[in-house]
């Protein structure tokens, strides 16, 4: 997650991280971790990235912030594939989830 | 690459879904125009599925049943073996890219097993022994110390300051990255890549394609596969 500010909305939050911000603290896949009381929408990334074991970058001369992914478990911590929408080749946006009701081989490549 | 394997079992129920991991959304573009094939290509300019799979290097292939449940996660996957150039055709190439291709040649890759387990699941679902349950799926991704998460968030700031046209903001979080995920290399080739397309020596980066590999040695540029069959033995 890329922003500008290291405050962001809990909608924003949620719609780059999965992760959703209620009363109980932060919330994903049924389990909940606690955050300091008083946490306010927009959330503040240098407080609830450290709860979320998550790594946040700052790039100075830019200003931007970089919230990575959770660590200290693995890559998935759902076998529920991601709902993934990305461009094709003309720039028309597909949906993983398009494909549903049949088998998927996702191959990742590269020109490099 | 995959056009054939997809024409054979697309009827059986699999569609094969390409997607490009490159920064350079045009250079993937070119690939993608040179290629005729019928399945969804797609461009990931900013690498968001490395990050959400555990990709680090490619190509690597992921399974995802008729639920939209992964029953295998990240792995090499090849749907046929190469053809490598003949000594001919090597002696009138650049020596550094002859060198590499000589070098690629070495690699161990496992075609045979990835189709013959694919095909396997295709034809039997669930059934098949190489659809991995999901805590097995789970268990099986790549694990991700704060060091490995720290380098997808410098991976992710570096790519989009080079796509808004901040290389030489970008190029220290390349680096940083690189630091934190050594044997990642996604991170490692796209970077050099955009510094020179024979991923050859730079000032900007530390290493080269050519040198990194040596030193791994060929043979251990991918994992090897885990394609346990029936009764515990490997895919033939």
């Amino acid at each position: 997650m890329i922003t500008e500010s290291p405050r962001v909305s809990f909608a924003d939050f949620e719609r780059a991280t999965g992760w959703a911000i209620k009363p109980e603290g932060a919330c994903r896949d049924g389990r909940c971790i606690p955050l300091p009381a008083g946490t306010r929408d927009p959330v503040d990334l240098r407080v609830v990235a450290g709860h979320l074991r998550m790594p946040l970058v700052h790039d100075e001369p830019s200003g931007l912030w970089a919230l990575g992914p959770e660590s200290g478990g693995r890559a998935l911590t759902s076998a529920v594939a991601p709902d993934l929408e990305l461009p094709d080749a003309d720039g028309a946006p597909f949906r993983l989830s398009s494909l549903r009701g049949t088998k998927v081989l996702l191959v990742a490549w590269a020109s490099w | 690459m995959w056009q054939a394997l997809r024409t054979e079992l697309r009827p059986r129920g699999l569609e094969i879904v390409t997607v490009g991991l490159d920064v350079n959304a045009e250079a993937a573009r070119r690939v993608i125009a040179s290629h005729p094939h019928d399945h969804p290509s797609l461009i990931d300019a900013a690498h968001v599925l490395d990050e959400l799979l555990g990709i680090v290097n490619v190509p690597s292939g992921v399974w995802i049943d008729e639920r939209g449940m992964i029953v295998r996660p990240p792995e090499p996957a090849f749907p046929a073996r190469p053809s490598y150039a003949d000594p001919s055709t090597l002696a009138k190439l650049p020596p550094r890219l002859a060198a590499m291709l000589e070098e690629a040649r070495k690699i161990r890759i496992e075609p045979e097993a990835y189709v013959s387990a694919l095909r396997d699941w295709v034809a039997r679902g669930d059934a098949s022994p190489f659809a991995l349950p999901p805590d097995e799926v789970i268990e099986r991704s790549r694990p991700r110390p704060a060091e490995e998460a720290a380098a997808a968030a410098h991976f992710e700031l570096a790519q989009h300051l080079y796509r808004t046209g901040r290389e030489p903001l970008a190029v220290a979080h390349f680096r940083e990255a690189h630091r934190l995920h050594a044997d990642n290399w996604t991170y490692k080739r796209q970077a050099w890549s955009l510094a020179d397309p024979l991923q050859g020596p730079t000032e900007l980066y530390e290493g080269d394609w050519l040198s990194e590999v040596q030193k791994l040695g060929a043979e251990n540029y991918y994992p090897p596969l885990a394609m346990e069959g029936p009764a515990g033995l490997n895919a033939p």
